[in-house]
């Protein structure tokens, strides 16, 4: 347990999370970085979307609900997994959506290592609504 | 018109309302909806979804230049965020259970609250009196730049604030929106935290928010890759160029513009739900 919290607040430290503006800078450059690579996925996926299906007629005026491959973290890794177009959108839309979680993690954790428990506590609590909400209907 | 034109005009549609909303910091979901819905014809539902993921997606763009100049709390934005995951847990669940015409006349309703608070903004500050005991507790304070000197300020109201901010979240959950009015609201007016506190840390909060009801949105195929796609990308190119903006430019008539493009959208989804077209 000791040894554990050691190496967390060691890597911490490296992330600069030792004080509150490190933990402020760490949190944005993390979106940031999350964002991009997010959209670049998205990016991605819908230029081989668009190579596959640019000229087809999409419905979107009724609703049926999003293929089955596509409405649940499972399926679409397995899309992901041959290059199915939609399901590397998917990946990338599941990436954007995984960025602010994580955002809420480095909370966790910055906020234990300045020592400060309430933040750490009422972030721990967010992080378990955020899992509580994607876990609950896949 | 197929699949690629489609795109390319919801791309092009997607980087404007990215662009004002940043700019006004009400973010692009508010027009993104109505745009979608009325414009391009778009199920509300698979509109509601592909907002939503926009949302995530500006809300982290512009997160990162704001952290940068030291305007947004996180203290305050993750305390508040406690009632806003809650509330959109409650209101990912009501989008099942209330039809496309309700969520467009409720829509509505929220677009002209958000034209009529984004004319009447001002910068509250607080006036000369003791510091709410529970703020301090809860340390829900901190600076901000003000030109080249860093002024302090105490959140006032906490638990009306909290209470809004359960609101803001379960309208966020509802219309797939970052609700940023009502958030600036419960900051700007019941915490009586400086303007741009208000609404860069607003803004912090936004992702995490839409992240709540994500998990149920996809789930119930609200979010469909094809659709969610230019609309993401768009809105994410428009509010980066807009979040720039913001911090160099006077934005009082963009800011009357945009509010009477909101305005318009806002009676035209009621008047389209009341009449059972969505």
């Amino acid at each position: 347990m000791e040894e554990g919290s050691d190496l967390a607040s060691e890597l911490g430290r490296e992330l600069g999370l030792g004080n509150d503006h490190g933990l402020e800078m760490a949190m944005g450059r993390m979106l940031q970085i999350g964002v991009t690579v997010a959209a670049l996925v998205v990016l991605a996926g819908g230029i081989l979307y668009l190579r596959q299906f640019g000229s087809t007629q999409p419905d979107y005026q009724h609703f049926h609900g999003a293929p089955q491959g596509l409405v649940s973290v499972h399926g679409i890794l397995r899309g992901l997994i041959h290059l199915d177009a939609q399901s590397v959108i998917g990946f990338g839309i599941l990436l954007l959506i995984a960025t602010p979680i994580c955002r809420v993690i480095f909370g966790v954790v910055g906020f234990d290592l300045l020592r400060d428990r309430f933040y750490a506590l009422v972030s721990a609590v967010v992080l378990g609504i955020l899992l509580f909400s994607f876990f609950l209907r896949q | 018109m197929n699949n690629l034109y489609f795109s390319l005009a919801l791309f092009g549609t997607s980087i404007l309302a990215g662009f004002l909303g940043a700019m006004t910091g009400l973010g692009g979901g508010v027009v993104i909806v109505p745009a979608l819905c009325l414009l391009f014809k778009v199920d509300v539902h698979y509109a509601l979804g592909a907002s939503l993921v926009s949302v995530i997606a500006t809300s982290s763009g512009a997160a990162a230049a704001y952290v940068r100049e030291g305007y947004s709390n996180i203290r305050i934005g993750m305390f508040l965020e406690v009632a806003t995951t809650l509330g959109a847990l409650l209101g990912a669940y009501l989008t099942a259970k209330v039809s496309g015409n309700w969520i467009g006349v409720i829509f509505g309703v929220v677009l002209l609250y958000s034209a009529w608070t984004s004319m009447h903004e001002h910068d509250a500050r607080p006036a000369d009196h003791p510091a709410d005991p529970l703020a301090l507790r809860l340390n829900l304070r901190g600076t901000y730049p003000v030109g080249d000197h860093k002024e302090k300020y105490v959140a006032e109201h906490v638990p009306a604030a909290f209470g809004i901010m359960f609101g803001a979240g379960t309208l966020s959950g509802l219309l797939g929106i970052g609700s940023g009015a009502v958030k600036v609201l419960a900051m700007d007016q019941a915490m009586k935290l400086p303007f741009k506190v208000s609404t860069t840390t607003s803004n912090f909060m936004i992702g995490v928010t839409a992240a709540a009801s994500a998990g149920f949105y996809l789930s119930r195929g609200y979010i469909l890759p094809g659709l969610a796609m230019p609309v993401m990308l768009g809105v994410l190119v428009g509010s980066l160029v807009g979040s720039r903006v913001l911090t160099v430019a006077k934005v009082k008539t963009i800011r009357v513009a945009f509010v009477v493009v909101i305005a318009a959208l806002g009676l035209e989804m009621i008047f389209n739900g009341a009449t059972g077209r969505l």
